[in-house]
């Protein structure tokens, strides 16, 4: 690879790269994100391959390994370009007919095309799909056109424009001006305007300077940062070079946490690219801007992802937080002003600077310019990744993008920011997204995590998914998280098991107070949100609770049973065989019933059933089993 | 410069001619590191990658050779889920936990797979060939409960296929 030593040579490199694109050849695009490949597309890339060259078309086709596209429900997903076809649910079995129909007769392979369940309508190109038509993708469309280990693709698409522009057209105070006007708020989650966190950094005093990429998605729920750095790491990787140039700093980290190898790897990948190019390293573009950028693996600790706490980590030490009476942007690694943002935030900026600050604020809304990601999941038809310009209503978003919820069944709540946001009941549906309206309802914005909840969820016990998810992730620093978490835990944990007293509700409440004031970092003042968001929209199934000792959404092991109707029952002998304990009896033709005290309640049965015949049972009495002895079952159908 | 390189050629000075076993592997690792004392996790995150845990000795080793007190390396190996201070089996089976692998039933998985594999989280079968550990959210969160085997994942896990899902790996 040849040096870049200036704007021009970067402009000749792209013409000549797109010059070669021109030249129409096909193109496969197949997804090998984490959640495609979970699905299986590696063997379909494989068996894509093998076929192409068994027909010796080798030389006329190009295979591209991309970034998700976000609709991994869908998945294993590939692309045909120039004619742009989208295929999902792809097998390898598949191969043959992609290649010999679409490749070679252009035809299109109708039982790969996207079906709206709804419409039954079927989908030839992305914004046909419902899921994608009602959303605005500035910051993942390039996903599914650039091959992440390649610098060469990310260059063709206008990759580095910004920062030449920035470099050579902008003053450092520009750049930062540029982004404050843009009104770009942190997409960790907090919202902070980043401009102004810049400004602080670049006005510290202090000649060396940081700053870092946050990487650390450790929300449960949530997994966009990951998608992007996967996907596309070169935009992240050009927004913390304008990010250095404008608040003087000579050196970047990037970390990425224990649980994302893939993440790792492109993005290491990436700086050793953009090294070679001259795009980082000394005199950068021929500017005299020296910039390195390292990579730092996490190791595994949700608290890690706080800002002191992963500065903490980056210096070789326990990731624990710090009070930060004096910000990490002014004292941050190794006590040097350090500006920490999230991967989304570093992705924005290229794109600001290049389309301008009045381009950003015009997507969004007044308060929160610019678009948001969220990992749209749980109880929802279209689950994925889901770029919508803020201020889009929850409604339209698992409604219209989401498709609603899964098996028809009722909406109960949508679960926002992770453990430090909060449930959304449906009363507010018609919310605007964005962080200040989440906030006006207990909840947050978060990092992005969207998880939908409906009538099977147990609010209760969601909140004790999320005390008991902190208290083994708090770091047991300061006493208000570590021992108020210990006792919230005790008391949800009783609650869920019928062992609650109405007196607890006051407890918790006091405890989530204490917390909320005292706590040292946001881990310990959030932790309560969701049991206070929870309690606060669902009071009446906390009483249940309490009172009737029933869980109305059946999902509190200890408060259900498990109960087969005689009348639905076909004798099939399913549930029986996956009965861990033997507790089911019944044989062939004979109606099955449960030992109620043999019974685990694992739910074995009940997922094996394709008869709906087992029931659960809360706080009700169980009906006796069949007569003593058997009871034939008429067959449907007959044999 | 920073005294921080100025330890650096020091550490370089100091360094044993030959090393042996344990002491020869962290030495190539911490060479390649530039004996840099920020790198002490990353140092680890290597030596657990290659070995599957961290003897005593080998956090010994790390501690004289990088010239971090030992609590502090002992700290850390404690304080990361990455870190095994006991030997794991060779499969690392992982159970998704986030939240939304839990909505869609990711308890049951859990407990189906102690079942089938007749241990507790975090434990290891007694023929050394599984560790049972969960983790919070693997990120895949669309195609919930997800489970890894050694770094694979595998998605939309319901109860009845956990046993073929295991059978994969021998």
């Amino acid at each position: 690879m040849k040096r870049i030593d200036s704007p021009e040579d970067l402009e000749k490199l792209r013409r000549k790269l797109r010059s070669k694109k021109k030249t129409d050849k096909t193109t496969i695009s197949v997804c090998v994100s984490t959640g495609c490949v979970a699905l299986g597309s590696i063997k379909v890339l494989e068996a894509i391959k093998a076929e192409l060259e068994r027909q010796g078309l080798v030389e006329t086709v190009n295979v591209k390994e991309t970034g998700c596209l976000g609709f991994c429900e869908q998945g294993p997903r590939l692309s045909i370009h120039p004619k742009e076809i989208c295929y999902f649910k792809v097998k390898p079995e598949d191969a043959q007919e992609i290649v010999s129909k679409t490749v070679i007769k252009g035809e299109v392979v109708e039982r790969l095309l996207y079906k709206d369940p709804a419409t039954g309508k079927v989908a030839r190109r992305l914004d046909e799909i419902p899921f994608y038509r009602h959303q605005v993708r500035p910051l993942l469309a390039n996903n599914e056109r650039i091959d992440p280990k390649s610098i060469n693709d990310y260059i063709a698409l206008g990759g580095y424009e910004a920062l030449a522009k920035a470099l050579f057209k902008m003053t450092p105070e520009d750049v930062i001006e540029e982004i404050k006007r843009a009104n770009l708020r942190g997409r960790g989650g907090g919202g902070f305007p980043t401009g102004i966190k810049w400004e602080t950094t670049r006005k510290a005093p202090g000649h060396l300077k940081y700053v870092i990429v946050n990487c650390d998605e450790g929300d449960p729920g949530a997994f966009m940062d990951r998608s992007l750095m996967e996907g596309n790491p070169h935009s992240v990787l050009e927004g913390l070079i304008i990010g250095g140039y404008a608040i003087g700093a000579g050196e970047g980290f990037v970390y990425v946490r224990e649980e994302y190898p893939l993440a790792a790897e492109n993005i290491t990948n990436a700086i050793r690219q953009a090294e070679e190019y001259g795009l980082l390293g000394e005199n950068i573009l021929g500017s005299g801007f020296n910039f390195k950028v390292r990579v730092h693996r996490g190791a595994g600790a949700f608290v890690s992802g706080e800002s002191s706490a992963l500065m903490n980590a980056i210096e070789g030490c326990i990731g624990e937080p710090r009070p930060k009476y004096v910000h990490t942007a002014v004292k941050g690694v190794w006590g040097r002003p350090s500006c920490l943002n999230n991967v989304k935030t570093w992705a924005n900026i290229p794109l600001i600077i290049l389309n301008g600050a009045e381009w950003f604020r015009k997507i969004g809304t007044e308060g929160s310019s610019g678009t948001a990601i969220f990992s749209l999941v749980g109880k929802v038809n279209n689950t994925g990744l889901v770029e919508v310009p803020m201020g889009i209503t929850l409604r339209d978003l698992i409604y219209k993008i989401g498709g609603g919820i899964k098996d028809g069944k009722k909406f109960k709540a949508v679960q926002t920011g992770g453990p430090s946001g909060g449930f959304i009941p449906e009363q507010y549906l018609n919310l605007p997204v964005d962080f200040d309206e989440l906030n006006r309802v207990g909840s947050m914005m978060g990092s992005g995590g969207m998880v939908v909840m409906d009538e099977d969820t147990c609010m209760v016990d969601a909140a004790r998914f999320f005390i008991d998810f902190l208290l083994e992730e708090s770091c047991g620093k300061c006493i208000p998280c570590r021992e108020g978490l210990r006792v919230l835990s005790r008391i949800l944990n009783d609650i869920c098991e019928g062992k609650g007293v109405e007196e607890d509700v006051m407890i918790v409440e006091e405890i989530a107070e204490t917390m909320r004031d005292a706590s040292l970092c946001a881990l310990g003042t959030t932790a309560a949100n969701p049991v206070l968001t929870s309690l606060k929209y669902f009071r009446d199934e906390w009483d249940q609770h309490l009172k009737a000792k029933r869980c109305p959404a059946k999902a509190c092991k200890a408060l259900v049973n498990y109960y087969i109707e005689p009348e639905k029952c076909q004798a099939c002998q399913l549930c029986r065989r996956e009965c861990p304990t033997g507790a089911i009896l019944g044989g062939v033709e004979q109606v099955h019933w449960i030992e109620q005290d043999k019974c685990v309640k694992c739910g074995s049965c009940y997922e094996a059933c394709r008869f709906n015949a087992i029931v659960k049972l809360s706080g009700e009495p169980i009906p006796p089993p069949p007569p003593e002895g058997t009871k034939p079952v008429r067959r449907r159908g007959g044999r | 410069m920073s005294s921080l390189q100025l330890e650096r050629v020091k550490a370089h000075e100091r360094r044993p001619i030959r090393l042996q076993g344990v002491a020869a592997i962290v030495n190539r690792i911490v060479e390649e590191y530039g004996y840099d004392k920020s790198m002490l996790i990353q140092v680890l995150l290597r030596l657990q990658k290659s070995f599957s845990w961290l003897p005593m000795e080998m956090l010994l080793e790390v501690s004289k050779q990088l010239k971090v007190p030992l609590s502090q390396v002992y700290q850390i190996a404690t304080f990361y889920k990455a870190f095994s201070l006991t030997p794991r089996g060779r499969h690392l089976v992982r159970v998704c936990m986030g939240t939304a692998c839990k909505v869609r039933g990711a308890t049951n998985i859990l407990e189906k797979i102690q079942r089938v594999l007749k241990i507790e989280r975090d434990e290891t079968t007694p023929d050394g060939r599984f560790t049972l550990e969960t983790i919070n959210c693997a990120g895949c969160c669309a195609l919930g409960p997800v489970i890894t085997v050694d770094g694979e994942y595998h998605g939309n896990v319901k109860t009845h296929n956990v046993e073929k899902i295991l059978e994969q790996y021998r």
